[in-house]
């Protein structure tokens, strides 16, 4: 292909895909238990910016890691607090999360626009950098992306091969009947909630700390949005939420690059082409019976115990 | 410009005398209103905007009290916003992105005693101005700098969305690129949003990743310079002086200042003498701005970029100066003549030898 590397457009594309993967497999978790959280883009840009901010002051990126952990996950406490305890609406509060997030990040950035970080290093990998092809695409990375990619089968795992995944998977698709059979609903959706807003928080400093070195407002441009499609069209799977992260992510480094090269495809369409494609694929795998059933039961309604 | 609004001036003052009206007292204090499309803290379009209210504020003093909004989204949520500051008693509010247009005509139709002022826009009113910047002025000298700073003679240029504004502003460059390097071709990569730093880091990376050694940017965000300064490359700031960014990678930036037209406008309002007018200013009025270029650039090559600044600024030369070719290989400026300004507010086509398709 003309100008176009794929070694290096592999490797752009893992890094591309990274945030939308972190948050998506938060968010498939917090769904798996029966929750509907939309309030990933506000957890995102508060771990964004909290992350940036931490790793300012401290001078260390990993604990700037932690910082927008602890911060997606205070925002997403928040959320649970209102859903599980006072019972608000899951749909509204999710929207109130983010447009709360956005403003908030706003605020703590205000003092941190203009700053720039340094790249935090690669993971040296001795040997397995120097495998041609697969060395400078797979093992040339940050250990943050390796992260998420053992978060693909840590979930995986924690769903349906252990004992705890097994009982929040019982939380979500029939939350009455869980309850009756002594769980603690609420305690277990509370800490699945926490688990994904610091997920999101993850993703979103991935995009601060790693990609762009910087705070910028409203930096994260929709891209919780995207992680609450991938769940959906994923059918709450793991695996399928790499591939559509991936397929997100790739699809967006290509048409970039495509347009670079000159290829007589108009760039509207190639500006599409991340959406529509990633839809598509993932609308013909969800289309088996099996796929069609995966929605948790309890997606998104509330929880009492007198119910 | 200064005929053209005492002109103006005195055609409005003589409308007033003859419809019998008082003319305006002059003003003691003026509130000033800005509506920004972004946030201020963007380091690029919006800041430089928000640096105009803040020269003003300093030029005028107590007299002058001015107020912002940011973040306002072109559609009809900005008609509510332009609103809400005619009725907080803005005497004269600044609505500074395009998307701004149809919105500030309706609101301005509400409220005649309110003078209203539309960057890069086309549509005016008794109580509407419009004003824009020459932009593509600066795209010259910096075409110049990267045509003889590649070295692949490859130069990646990152642009939003395909409207006369931009492609003016890659026909200059590229005019200027070619005249300095005749083997200089262009990559070009639309991403379809003003500020995105995540995509125009993406883009950016493509670029370089396909053999560009220099990149030149037409959206807001200074995440290319960022990445420019960590591959050793060379990279140009769009709006607003981003060498920080980019301490070596940084060449220069076009800068916009939009103090002077702002002071000059507000002080219209204080003497009462403020007429709608339609002014797209450049280097020459102060409007766009090249700043010093980085000391470590070759300083003969220094000189150059600062001969060719110097002949914009004195109106010694066009960057549209025939005889120019359309991609098509029409002819649109003949040998000897420049460019008017009609021709460039239009220009929905790539100059010859650019190797790429403009998005329709």
């Amino acid at each position: 292909m003309g100008g176009i590397d794929p070694i290096l457009l592999l490797a752009s594309l893992m890094v591309a895909s990274t945030p939308i993967l972190l948050a998506a497999l938060g968010e498939l978790v917090v769904e798996r238990a029966g929750v509907l959280n939309l309030g990933v883009e506000g957890m995102m840009i508060t771990g964004a910016v909290c992350g940036f901010a931490a790793t300012v002051l401290t001078g260390s990126p990993w604990l700037g890691f932690v910082a927008a952990a602890l911060a997606g996950g205070v925002m997403a406490l928040i959320f649970g607090v209102l859903t599980q305890y006072l019972l608000s609406n899951q749909v509204a509060t999710g929207l109130a999360l983010t447009l709360f997030g956005l403003g908030l990040s706003a605020l703590i950035g205000q003092s941190y626009a203009g700053i720039t970080i340094d790249r935090p290093p690669s993971l040296n990998l001795p040997l397995l950098r120097d495998i041609p092809w697969l060395g400078p695409i797979v093992f040339r990375h940050d250990v943050i992306l390796y992260l998420s990619l053992a978060m693909v089968v840590a979930i995986w795992w924690f769903l349906t091969r252990s004992r705890g995944g097994l009982i929040l998977r019982a939380v979500g698709e029939n939350h009455d009947a869980a309850h009756a059979l002594g769980y603690p609903v609420i305690a277990i959706r509370m800490a699945a909630i926490t688990f994904g807003g610091a997920m999101a928080g993850t993703g979103g400093a991935y995009i601060s700390i790693m990609r762009l070195r910087q705070w910028t407002e409203g930096m994260t441009s929709g891209a919780g949005w995207i992680a609450l499609a991938i769940v959906v069209f994923a059918s709450w799977r793991s695996g399928r939420v790499l591939l559509g992260a991936y397929l997100f992510g790739g699809v967006t480094v290509l048409q970039l690059n495509l347009q670079g090269a000159g290829f007589r495809i108009p760039a509207v369409l190639l500006s599409a082409s991340p959406y529509l494609i990633t839809i598509i694929v993932l609308v013909l795998m969800s289309l088996s019976r099996n796929a069609r059933n995966a929605t948790p039961g309890n997606l998104g309604a509330t929880f009492h115990a007198s119910n | 410009m200064k005929r053209r609004s005492f002109l103006a001036g005195t055609a409005a003052a003589a409308t007033a005398a003859a419809a019998g009206l008082p003319a305006r007292a002059q003003a003691d204090k003026i509130k000033a209103g800005f509506i920004y499309v972004g946030p201020i803290t963007d380091m690029g379009y919006n800041y430089q905007h928000n640096v105009g209210r803040e020269d003003a504020m300093a030029h005028f003093g107590d007299a002058l009290e001015t107020v912002y909004v940011e973040n306002v989204p072109e559609g009809p949520d900005c008609e509510r916003i332009l609103t809400q500051l005619a009725l907080d008693g803005c005497d004269i509010i600044f609505a500074t992105s395009f998307g701004f247009m149809d919105p500030t005509i309706n609101v301005a139709a509400k409220f005649p005693d309110v003078k209203f002022e539309h960057a890069t826009g086309f549509k005016t009113a008794d109580n509407v101005a419009i004003y824009n910047a020459r932009f593509y002025e600066g795209r010259a000298v910096i075409g110049h700098l990267a045509g003889k700073l590649t070295k692949s003679n490859q130069i990646g240029y990152i642009v939003p969305v395909p409207i006369p504004e931009v492609i003016m502003g890659i026909n200059a460059a590229f005019i200027a690129a070619r005249k300095a390097n005749p083997d200089v071709q262009f990559k070009i990569i639309w991403i379809y949003d003003w500020h995105n730093p995540q995509k125009e880091a993406d883009a950016a990376k493509a670029l370089v990743e396909q053999g560009c050694d220099v990149l030149m940017q037409h959206t807001d965000s200074n995440a290319p310079i960022t990445l420019a300064e960590e591959l050793g490359i060379h990279a140009f700031g769009q709006a607003a002086d981003m060498s920080a960014y980019g301490p070596n990678a940084c060449v220069t930036s076009i800068v916009d200042n939009w103090g002077p037209y702002y002071i000059e406008r507000i002080g219209m309002m204080f003497d009462g003498s403020w007429a709608t007018s339609d002014q797209w200013l450049g280097m020459p009025e102060g409007v766009i701005v090249v700043p010093e270029i980085n000391a470590n650039i070759d300083p003969e090559l220094r000189a150059e970029a600062d001969a060719i600044r110097d002949s914009i600024i004195n109106r010694e030369y066009h960057p549209f100066t025939g005889p120019l070719n359309k991609q098509d290989g029409t002819e649109f400026v003949a040998a000897g003549e420049v460019a008017d300004d009609g021709t460039l507010l239009n220009m929905m086509f790539y100059v010859e030898g650019i190797d790429a398709e403009l998005p329709s």
